[in-house]
């Protein structure tokens, strides 16, 4: 099985509510490349993750395709997207360990068990934080939450990331951080990033196409 | 206070000098004196609260004591008469000795003689001097003064007969075919299994039934106006215990559950779970029959050889807070109007306690007139009536059903 | 006056407990003087052992509370971990909802009838299907494992569990979560149960231990549907506590200690199947194994929470039926006639339980929510909430069973001569709705929006002011509401009511327990059907009256 990917095709996509049209994409996202929506809250911007992801609320209807890989993945379940999706908030599981969080993440074809877990301490090595395997996520600060979820993601060997405003609840130094962190590593590992984020600063710092929806009418 | 105490001295001293049925000036005058201090009283009358025919009753009688007399009747709902004496006992233990909770309970058997031993009854000899005792038939049924034995010594005052009848539904079995003895119970039992049960003792009922099935099946039944514990209780109650172990494996769930108590047995022949079901009332199945809850074919029988027959009481607690009251409610109780209605299937069917022959004409015509029901036998084709073993039997024979059946395998 | 509020709030729930379980412990070991116990003994064990079946009795009290625990907690974990943020949900959170405010002793008898040889499903599929002109003879009701009263507790108990479980979600960001492990292949009940249900279950630990202390040792459900050869311990020790022999009321205090080891044995279990499950969970998921195939699971899950609810709700109707019902025979699915003459002849017997019942309600409820309110404010001026002391405090009358301080209570009040008294009775079942209004009240206080409070007092409100202007009209929902979790919850106390009450005041939900004894349906089904409309009637008015009293701000009634 090949975790390489070959781009994420968003093909003619549109989300609309209550028969109002929110927004419309179609843009083939390259292995590297960024793609950035841009938008006030409520414009719909976390809705075109949610269906990519596969879990568009009932309320919404969407239509249009996504590719990866040369698969139609809204086709197919959440399960099988390998979408890789960091939130705002780190979201770690707070009963497990830092790397129990990493290995719950680990695809199962990874064993024996000690092979999980020297692949979750160098994924940890890789964020910066040597030798936290065993500690427990509640006594992180807030950015090596966001750097433990960063390496949850990878390591589960996604196809492309979804980001759905990662960077707004850290403070400016983490923030420029952890986004150099995330974008060296989606292009170290040719992925395909989805970046939706209110703020210009984080458009502007993912250095690729923006669009913007809501109050403007949306185009490239 | 000094009042209710002078009124109590009187009513006592009055019941020494009285003959039971004739009633002086002074005596009259003393009833009009209860009658007084009776109003505005609240009257707790505990009793068992399983039927509701016989709840709707008392809602009746509360009534009526709230129209005639200005009392206020509260009838506190027991699933088991043991509760209210258990109330009293524990009063007295922790020294409440007026102002109880209790004024009037609805008894007979083991529980009077548990009060009566431990002195936790009014009286003695306030039941003879109400005024309407002069209706009770005292002559020709002698349970209605030694309950289960035990003298009743004017302590409680009869409200109803009871008699232990048979049902079954003609619809499904045949009369000709009921059995008319334990033994042929037993057989019909062993032919028709899983159709037939009893409740499970101590519900009064249930204990009733183990109670004519040791009659029947003893050898010497004289042995069982002693106290149980002068004689050899194992050997004595060996046949009953013997007779159980065959009747079980062929009761209804095969003997793992019993039905709780007589309505439920109702219920379970309405079903038709059960083929014979049986109550200490004979007009049961015509009142359930009038309320819908039995279908109209369903017909009473008697074992011709005799079932218990005993008689049902009210008591007032020593300690009761409105002994005036409770003194006019036991009064009504025996009132012709109070003893027709109680007689008529339409709402309880019980039968009276008193004698035609003592009623004023109109009245005995109006208890002859009454409509007994289909399902209900004539007095004269209820069989005789056995007496009730010593209460010390029901003791006994509860704890060691306990023991031996309490725990199903 | 606020600053004693938590110490007023310690009293109400810890003396009546501790108090009773003193007076229920020292009679155990024979003392207790008004009974003529004036020395020390371990008698009253002694004779509790010798009773016969007295193992059994216990076994099963034990049995039954974990099993029946165990069950509620799977089925409600797998509904969630199945069903989360799906329209099935909602429409089956909509169905659940209702359930939790019917009294037990309602929703056993319903229950009853429906599973009965007798009972509405045998009736719907006889004899066309099943050629049974007549009932079998199969013991289902009070069967002596006790399924049925496994049974009767799980379709009880999973609207409860549901409930505080989906208060709990959305503290922990369970949608996301879900996506979360979703995207990382994960199965849905597998990511569900692995990642987010550790932490759910956290926060509803202390209701599944109140449950399992509700479940081994309760009495009203345990009479209608347990088993009968013998009786559950519980129902046993309420039987010695009535009997006119008073020797018999020591050995039911020694039964009643006994109760209490036995619930905290069941705790004490439940705690190592916790340790058990939660290690094999980790386990599982540091495996990785995805386990997407879930589907049958998830099916199962749902049918299985539907028939739970639809059959409380189908047992409730039947028992409504019933209450109309003239001659009704098996194999008959409905009532040859209707007639409205059990009504007519149950009204007059209904008004003074309805009014004692109203009146113990309203009274408790009143108190609870005054008590909640004041701990809250005092807990707002302080910024300290008791933590999990507080929680703990409020969990105790939950915790310990019934039966363990209820016989020591009685016995105290009844040597002070305050037993069947309004204030007493009133009290006792304060100890009951305190709880649960304090913790449905709670969370929405303290959710508030705080910048409220600082407007308010920017523009020179005093405190009072702001509670009286401010937080109390715009969570008066939520306080409304908090009032008709802990009217329910008076509504259904079996207990204390008969215990403290003395008999002396019946209740609807007395009365329907030694009616249902009888076994009359029809009586059954009217006072089943009164125990459930007061409740019902209760929350109504909760969901109306805010609407009624703000019909013009969109903004608190939310329409």
């Amino acid at each position: 099985m090949s975790y390489a990917s070959t781009g994420l095709k968003i093909d003619g996509v549109r989300i609309s509510l209550n028969g109002r049209e929110l927004l419309a994409v179609d843009h083939l996202i390259n292995p590297k490349e960024v793609l950035t929506i841009m938008g006030p809250s409520g414009s719909g911007k976390s809705t075109l993750l949610a269906y990519i992801g596969g879990f568009l609320d009932p309320a919404f209807e969407a239509e249009g395709d996504v590719y990866c890989s040369d698969m139609n993945i809204t086709l197919v379940k959440p399960q099988q997207r390998r979408a890789g999706l960091l939130f705002q908030d780190p979201l770690l599981f707070p009963h497990m360990s830092v790397g129990g969080n990493l290995v719950f993440a680990m695809p199962a074809d990874i064993q024996p068990k000690a092979e999980r877990r020297s692949q979750a301490e160098q994924a940890l090595t890789d964020v910066g934080l040597d030798g936290f395997f065993e500690r427990d996520p509640d006594t992180l600060s807030g950015g090596q939450k966001a750097r433990v979820a960063l390496a949850r993601v990878l390591i589960s060997r996604p196809a492309f990331l979804l980001l759905d405003e990662p960077f707004s609840k850290l403070d400016a130094d983490r923030r420029a951080q952890m986004r150099e962190l995330v974008f060296e590593n989606a292009k170290r590992r040719s992925l395909p990033v989805l970046l939706v984020t209110h703020d210009r600063e984080d458009a502007l710092a993912a250095n690729g196409t923006i669009i913007e929806v809501g109050s403007q009418t949306a185009g490239q | 206070m000094i009042k209710k105490i002078s009124l109590w001295t009187a009513l006592s001293a009055a019941s020494l000098s009285l003959t039971s049925h004739a009633f002086a000036d002074t005596d009259s005058k003393i009833w009009d004196m209860v009658v007084k201090e009776a109003e505005g009283q609240t009257v707790y009358w505990n009793a068992w609260g399983g039927s509701t025919q016989i709840n709707d009753y008392i809602e009746w009688v509360g009534q009526n004591l709230k129209d005639t007399y200005g009392i206020e009747v509260v009838h506190v709902k027991l699933d088991d008469t043991a509760n209210a004496v258990s109330a009293v006992v524990a009063e007295k233990a922790a020294g409440k000795d007026e102002d109880g909770s209790i004024d009037l309970i609805w008894i007979n058997g083991e529980n009077f003689a548990s009060m009566k031993n431990q002195d936790l009854l009014y009286g003695p000899d306030w039941a003879q001097n109400l005024p309407n005792w002069q209706y009770v038939d005292v002559e020709n049924k002698p349970t209605i003064t030694t309950d289960f034995t035990i003298p009743t010594d004017g302590m409680e005052s009869p409200w109803g007969m009871a008699k232990l009848v048979f049902f079954h539904d003609s619809a499904r079995t045949k009369a000709d075919e009921m059995p008319d003895n334990s033994d042929d119970l037993l057989k019909w039992a062993e032919e028709n299994p899983g159709r037939f049960s009893y409740p499970q003792p101590p519900d009064f009922i249930g204990s009733s039934f183990l109670k004519q099935i040791l009659i029947e099946q003893v050898e010497d039944v004289s042995l069982l106006q002693q106290p149980a514990e002068d004689v050899d209780f194992e050997a004595v109650s060996k046949p009953l215990f013997d007779y159980l172990d065959k009747l079980h494996p062929n009761l209804w769930r095969e003997a793992k559950a019993f039905p709780r108590d007589y309505p439920s047995m109702s219920q379970l022949l309405a079903d038709g779970e059960l083929e014979i079901t049986f109550a200490f009332n004979p007009a049961t199945a015509s009142s359930a029959i009038a309320n819908d809850e039995l279908p109209d074919t369903v017909r009473s029988f008697t074992f011709s050889g005799g079932t218990l027959g005993n008689t049902h009481f009210v008591a007032i607690p020593y300690n009761a807070n409105a002994k005036a009251g409770a003194l006019i409610l036991a009064n009504f109780l025996i009132s012709p109007e109070a003893q027709l209605r109680k007689q008529d299937p339409a709402f309880w069917g019980d039968p009276t306690v008193l004698a035609m022959s003592k009623l004023p004409e109109e009245k005995a015509a109006e208890f002859s007139a009454l409509d007994l029901g289909v399902a209900t036998l004539r007095p004269d084709e209820l069989g005789p009536a056995f007496d009730e073993p010593h209460p010390s039997w029901m003791a006994v024979i509860e704890e060691k059903w306990a023991s031996r059946y309490g725990v199903a395998n | 006056m606020l600053r004693y509020s938590p110490l007023i709030a310690l009293l109400v729930l810890a003396v009546p407990v501790l108090c009773g379980l003193a007076g229920t412990v020292l009679p155990a070991f024979g003392y207790l003087p008004a009974l003529g116990g004036e020395d020390f003994s371990l008698l009253p064990f002694g004779e509790l052992f010798s009773q016969t079946g007295i193992w059994r009795s216990i076994s099963q009290s034990f049995f039954i509370g974990i099993i029946s625990t165990a069950l509620s907690v799977m089925l409600v974990a797998g509904f969630v971990s199945a069903w989360y943020g799906t329209r099935l949900f909602k429409k089956v959170q909509y169905l659940v909802s209702p359930l939790l405010s019917v009294p037990h002793a309602a929703a056993a008898f319903g229950f009853a009838f429906m599973i009965a040889p007798s009972g509405f499903f045998a009736r719907l599929f006889s004899p066309w299907l099943t050629g049974w002109e007549r009932p079998l003879d199969l013991l289902i009701v009070n069967d002596q494992l006790g399924l049925a009263l496994i049974a009767g507790l799980v379709v009880k108990e999973v609207p409860f569990l549901l409930l505080v479980t989906l208060a709990a979600l959305p503290q922990i960001a369970a949608i996301k979560s879900s996506h979360l492990t979703q995207s990382l292949g994960y199965g849905r009940m597998a990511g569900f149960l692995l990642s987010t249900w550790p932490s759910v279950y956290r926060q509803i630990r202390l209701p599944i231990f109140a449950v399992i202390a509700y479940a081994s040792a309760n009495v009203d459900m345990a009479i209608i549907l347990g088993p009968a050869t013998p009786y559950t311990l519980p129902v046993r020790l309420v039987g010695w506590m009535n009997d006119p022999d008073l020797k018999m009321r020591f050995m039911a205090c020694a039964g009643a200690c006994v109760q209490i080891a036995v619930t905290a044995f069941a705790l004490l279990v439940w705690i190592l199947i916790e340790r058990f499950t939660g290690a094999a969970s980790r386990s599982l998921a540091a495996k990785g194994n995805r386990y997407t195939h879930d589907w049958g699971f998830r099916v199962t899950a749902s049918v299985l929470m539907t028939a739970s609810a639809l059959i409380v709700f189908g047992g409730l109707l039947v028992l409504a039926l019933w209450s109309v019902s003239g001659l009704w025979q098996f194999p008959n699915t409905l009532p040859n006639t209707l007639s409205f003459k059990n009504w007519m002849r149950a009204l007059p017997g209904l008004s003074q339980p309805l009014i004692t019942t109203i009146i113990i309600g309203g009274a408790s409820v009143a108190i609870s929510i005054i008590i909640s309110l004041a701990c809250l404010a005092r807990e707002q001026q302080t910024g300290r909430n008791g933590g999990n002391r507080a929680l703990l405090l409020l969990y105790l009358p939950l915790l310990v069973p019934q039966i363990g301080f209820l016989f020591g209570l009685q016995l105290l009040l009844l040597s002070v001569n305050a037993i069947a008294s309004w204030t007493a009775l009133i009290l006792v079942h304060v100890v009951f709705v305190l709880p649960y209004v304090f913790l449905s009240l709670s969370a929405p206080w303290r959710a508030f929006d705080k910048r409220y409070d600082s407007i308010g007092a920017a523009l020179g409100s005093s405190n009072w002011r702001i509670f009286w202007r401010i937080r109390t009209p715009m969570l008066l929902r939520a306080i409304l509401a908090a009032c008709a979790v802990g009217f329910a919850v008076s509504i259904g106390q079996y207990l204390p009511t008969l215990l403290i009450g003395a008999g002396r005041f019946p209740t609807i939900t007395t009365e329907a327990v030694a009616l249902g004894s009888g076994g009359n349906r029809r009586i059954i089904g009217i006072y089943a059907f009164m125990q459930m409309m007061l409740p019902f009637i209760g929350f109504l008015l909760a969901s109306t009256l805010p609407a009624l009293i703000f019909r013009n701000r969109r903004g608190i009634t939310g329409l």
